[in-house]
């Protein structure tokens, strides 16, 4: 039992680990906490879910154009609202983000109207693989590996690629990044984009894993949110681990104390988080010596 | 090289630059010196094109072209690189990623390895430290590695805010040395101080710059001379008035 607890609750950490991701990615650019994260990515899912249903595009195909999809989605976000801001303070920015999440759902509601639909994930969600005396569902199984493959292609982009490098100047110092010569408002809108895509990447497990519909991302962003701040906002490893283990927190909550208060969890984690210890489990942050 | 004709440069409604014109010649080392609030930094801001708009009067050329009004990015493309005041290393990345984000807007993969050699032969201490934090450095090496960062960009001009700030006499003797030397190997120096001492010892032209305006300039060693100069930016007092104290503000004859 805690084994099947721990194994499940994994999967669905998975997903709260890339969606979190995606939202740190862009609060250490730019500062700003990206409330339409979640929005951005179920329209995504939409865009995804129609080409298939309607449009008959093949699974690989439909996610090749959906992340070109989310791609645009997010550099032009960054471009159209928030470059626009004059004299922006960073909440100024994130009541714009909260603005653009309404239009977002209000859209999808619009398009696709509030009916309950399943993603056509060529995985199945009711076959099993047995490991080690665990039973597991496919969709668990892949949901995991491809957010470890996804989570250290991102490690490897951040830490040896000139751009990724160049994404951290950024955010540590815009002026010196700057003097260097980097287009500092093309790296931001690059941030957004590659932030809409690992975002998009979540949508579509968190919809294989449970319903398509225009509300399906509000319980997981807040979530993702918890595990943010769970490993440290600033930290990438950190908000992995933050979402796994927020996600095994919640199935064993849900397994062994009471079902109908599992989703709470979450919140109590972020409140004692912020009491015990507000930098989060992984942060390390260097601080300027005057 | 560079040749700033009559620049103004606002803050909004205020005017930090009143009309200043200054020439660099190639090979030199030119300092512009002054006291707080002069408007030296932004002067050098202004010509990086580092302060949106500016600067609102005037013209900068550079290598007989308009730089006035471009983006910091082509400006470090054309041959200029500055060293900001207070150093502004990139306190999460390592040494070695500080001095290799210097040469991000460079292709050539063997001209950027030379000039990396280059660097770590003027400062050898950044090869021990390559792989920490930079915020993690001492104030000298991470005056050293924001000096090598900018060399990194293989500049034609390098212009240094105040390399000497908040260091010990010895590491302002070693950071002054490598200036000469930088500017011996062929890069044209232009250097803001506030230690005038130093920077007229080893510049071969100087301004001196007050309220926004340029009130003085000529070679070090006839500024030296200068009575002025000598009591507002080295401390050397001239003599005690007749009534034998010393007047608390002495007029200048600049203004």
């Amino acid at each position: 039992m805690l084994g099947q607890l721990i194994v499940s609750g994994l999967a669905v950490g998975a997903c709260y680990s890339l969606l979190a991701l995606a939202m740190v990615i862009i609060y250490k650019t730019s500062d700003v906490l990206n409330f339409a994260q979640g929005e951005m990515a179920m329209i995504s899912t939409y865009v995804a879910f129609t080409l298939m249903e309607s449009h008959h595009v093949p699974f690989q195909w439909a996610v090749i154009l959906t992340f070109l999809f989310a791609i645009l989605l997010g550099a032009s976000f960054e471009f159209v609202f928030l470059r626009q801001a004059k004299e922006p303070t960073v909440l100024g920015l994130i009541i714009i983000t909260l603005g653009f999440e309404m239009i977002l759902m209000g859209f999808a509601g619009w398009k696709w109207g509030p009916d309950q639909r399943s993603l056509d994930f060529p995985v199945s969600n009711i076959e099993t693989y047995n490991l080690f005396g665990l039973v597991m569902s496919k969709i668990n199984f892949w949901t995991i590996v491809i957010s470890l493959v996804l989570m250290f292609i991102l490690f490897l982009f951040f830490r040896y690629t000139k751009v990724g490098v160049a994404m951290r100047a950024t955010q540590q110092n815009q002026l010196a990044a700057r003097v260097m010569g980097i287009r500092t408002k093309w790296i931001l809108s690059f941030t957004w984009a590659i932030s809409s895509m690992v975002g998009a990447v979540a949508g579509m497990l968190i919809a294989a894993l449970g319903v398509l519909d225009p509300t399906m991302m509000m319980d997981p962003l807040l979530k993702s949110f918890a595990s943010a701040v769970l490993g440290g906002m600033t930290s990438l490893p950190g908000t992995a681990v933050g979402g796994a283990m927020l996600g095994i927190i919640e199935n064993l909550f849900g397994g062994y104390v009471s079902l109908a208060f599992k989703s709470v969890v979450a919140f109590a984690v972020i409140v004692l988080m912020l009491c015990i210890k507000p930098s989060g489990l992984l942060a390390k942050h260097y601080v300027k010596k005057v | 090289m560079l040749k700033v004709k009559n620049i103004e440069t606002l803050y909004g409604l205020i005017m930090a630059i009143r009309g200043v014109s200054l020439e660099v010649q190639e090979g030199q080392i030119a300092a512009i010196l002054g006291a707080n609030g002069a408007g030296k930094t932004t002067i050098l801001k202004t010509i990086m094109g580092l302060l949106e708009d500016q600067p609102d009067k005037g013209t900068i050329e550079f290598l007989g072209k308009r730089i006035d009004g471009k983006d910091a990015e082509e400006i470090v493309h054309l041959g200029i690189s500055y060293v900001p005041e207070g150093r502004e290393v990139f306190p999460e990345l390592s040494v070695d990623e500080n001095l290799r984000m210097g040469a991000y807007t460079r292709r050539d993969k063997k001209g950027i390895k030379e000039d990396y050699d280059r660097v770590i032969s003027h400062f050898p201490v950044l090869s021990e430290r390559k792989n920490q934090w930079a915020g993690t450095l001492s104030g000298g090496e991470q005056q050293m590695l924001a000096i090598g960062r900018a060399l990194m960009t293989r500049p034609k001009l390098l212009m240094m805010d105040e390399p000497s700030l908040g260091l010990s006499p010895i590491l302002v003797k070693e950071i002054f040395g490598i200036t000469k030397m930088i500017n011996a190997e062929g890069t044209t120096i232009l250097l803001v101080e506030q230690n005038a001492k130093m920077a007229l010892k080893i510049s071969s032209y100087a301004f001196v710059l007050e309220n926004g305006r340029i009130v003085a300039a000529n070679t070090p060693d006839i500024l030296l001379q200068d009575e002025d100069v000598k009591e507002f930016y080295l401390g050397i007092r001239s003599e005690e008035s007749v009534k034998g104290y010393q007047r608390w503000k002495k007029k200048k004859r600049w203004r």
